[in-house]
């Protein structure tokens, strides 16, 4: 790609910016705060040590929800997946979940582990688990059968099979199963800092609005939300690119 | 007996060996239920192989010459009938006997090599690598070693495949229709390679085709098989030397006579 090509994007944005300093400056009734303002708003969280504080404090519950997800759903969902029989028992009750958004668990949450920390993980690890548990599911469920044949043909363990097999023919579609959850993580810790906590870009948002209607912090608030959410993005995307996987992302 | 003699394709005299059976199959039966609905594959097969010899069971797309495969390398249990290998009866697979699955059988997320030494597993780290290296070599896959199998075409998938089998040094292969996905030219020069690693390797081969052409010019027999639920129709003996001429008056009358049998006419 030519740097051209490669620049095209970011002079569209640089484009929009100037187009909404103009029609701010043009129309001044605080329907947004214009771009030198968000700047402002950007250097002042800085300056009092808030921005970094804060992107900490909501990366920190992204994390640890997530993560606790993955290392619960992903081996429950690969055992449900291999195992039929359990998948047909649990189906019914993983269909129940499904549609009850994460943010309806917020009073529970409280409930259960107070105003912090906690409550915000629970609900990140609830938002993650069950996706994850269907991808699993449906990851092992589409091994090809001529894998695991092969595997069982070369005197393969149980457990080898599953070390050897298994786990290596699911990781491409895991992976973008976690790429998924992981922005999934992402709306919902913005979600439960707006209850739940008093920290973090979601708990920016609201108390910048609160405190005064400082509608340049919440719109700083949302672009760091939105940036961050796209390098989580690139970062679970850079592994479809590792050589060993990428059979699992192109039809050839 | 299902199997009936012909006087079109005659098997002529053999040379007088001493022959002893590695797989016996008798009263083969495979009925598949679905939907309350019952499929008899195959009825009633009995083939007893050779130590060493080629096979090849030739029938229809669907005739259950796969199944039959399958059943015989321990993948299916039959619905009736036993298979023994070496006296022994199969219950399941085991690496003494491999079986390959076209080009779809290697694994994608190992290298060439991390294929070929996949069944090696037992062996000590340099036995491991001095094999990988000679079935590298054997398949003519050398300079892709680190290569992963998207990037290799379709015959050198195969053949990796075949490389991957032959490394845990079964007696018997499986093969079923391995070269059915590949164009015309590469399907003949693999055939030519299978021959060589059989003539050199000296395994039991039994390999699955509906191509009657390539029946004819690798097997030592052809079992034609009759549309399902599969019987044996015939079993023909090829009583010709490899390196084979595909255009001498044995071939061809062999050939034909196989064309009649299925009941083709051998124009287009």
């Amino acid at each position: 790609m030519s740097l051209l090509v490669r620049l095209r994007p970011w002079a569209f944005i640089a484009v929009l910016l100037l187009a909404w300093q103009i029609a701010i400056s043009r129309q001044p009734n605080h329907l947004l705060p214009d771009p030198i303002t968000v700047l402002g708003a950007f250097v002042e969280l800085a300056r009092r040590g808030l921005l970094f504080k804060y992107i900490v404090a909501s990366l920190f519950r992204v994390t640890w929800g997530f993560l606790l997800a993955a290392f619960v759903a992903i081996p429950a969902g690969l055992a449900i997946g291999w195992y039929r029989r359990t998948e047909m028992a649990l189906n019914p009750l993983i269909q129940i979940f499904r549609p009850i958004s994460p943010l309806a668990w917020i009073p529970i949450s409280i409930l259960w582990f107070g105003v912090g920390d906690i409550a915000a993980i629970f609900l990140i690890f609830l938002a993650s688990a069950l996706p994850l548990t269907l991808t699993a599911i449906n990851a092992v469920e589409s091994i090809p059968a001529v894998y695991v044949n092969a595997g069982r043909n070369f005197g393969l363990s149980q457990a080898s099979l599953v070390y050897r097999v298994l786990y290596p023919a699911v990781i491409p579609q895991l992976i973008i199963g976690l790429r998924i959850t992981l922005g999934i993580a992402w709306l919902v810790v913005v979600a439960a800092e707006m209850i739940a906590v008093n920290s973090g870009l979601g708990f920016l948002i609201v108390d910048a609005r609160n405190a005064g209607n400082r509608y340049d912090l919440v719109v700083a608030g949302m672009i760091m939300i939105g940036l961050i959410g796209l390098c989580l993005d690139m970062g679970m995307r850079s592994l479809e690119n590792i050589r060993s996987l990428r059979w699992g992302y192109s039809e050839d | 007996m299902s199997t009936q003699a012909s006087n079109i394709v005659n098997a002529g005299p053999t040379a007088a060996r001493a022959v002893k059976t590695k797989l016996r199959a008798q009263g083969l039966s495979m009925v598949f239920r679905r939907d309350g609905k019952e499929t008899s594959v195959l009825d009633n097969i009995s083939l007893d192989v050779h130590e060493g010899e080629f096979i090849c069971l030739l029938g229809p797309s669907g005739c259950g010459k796969s199944t039959m495969l399958n059943a015989m390398a321990g993948f299916l249990a039959p619905t009736s009938g036993t298979v023994t290998i070496d006296d022994e009866a199969v219950v399941g697979p085991d690496p003494r006997r491999i079986f390959v699955f076209q080009e779809r059988g290697v694994f994608p997320w190992l290298t060439v090599e991390g294929n070929i030494g996949f069944g090696l597993f037992k062996l000590s780290k340099e036995e491991r690598e001095r094999r990988i290296a000679y079935y590298i070599k054997l398949v003519g896959l050398q300079g892709f070693e680190k290569a992963y199998p998207q990037e290799l075409s379709g015959g050198m998938k195969q053949r990796l495949e075949v490389a991957r089998a032959l490394a845990v040094n079964p007696d018997m292969l499986f093969l079923d229709e391995p070269f059915g996905a590949l164009d015309s030219i590469t399907r003949l020069i693999m055939r030519g390679e299978l021959l060589r690693i059989w003539e050199q390797e000296k395994k039991t081969i039994i390999f699955v085709t509906h191509d009657i052409e390539e029946a004819v010019q690798l097997s030592d027999r052809v079992v034609v098989m009759s549309a399902r639920p599969a019987k044996i129709q015939q079993i023909v003996e090829i009583d010709i030397p490899h390196p084979r001429d595909i255009s001498s008056p044995r071939y061809l009358e062999l050939r034909d006579g196989i064309f009649e049998q299925i009941g083709l006419a051998h124009k287009v």
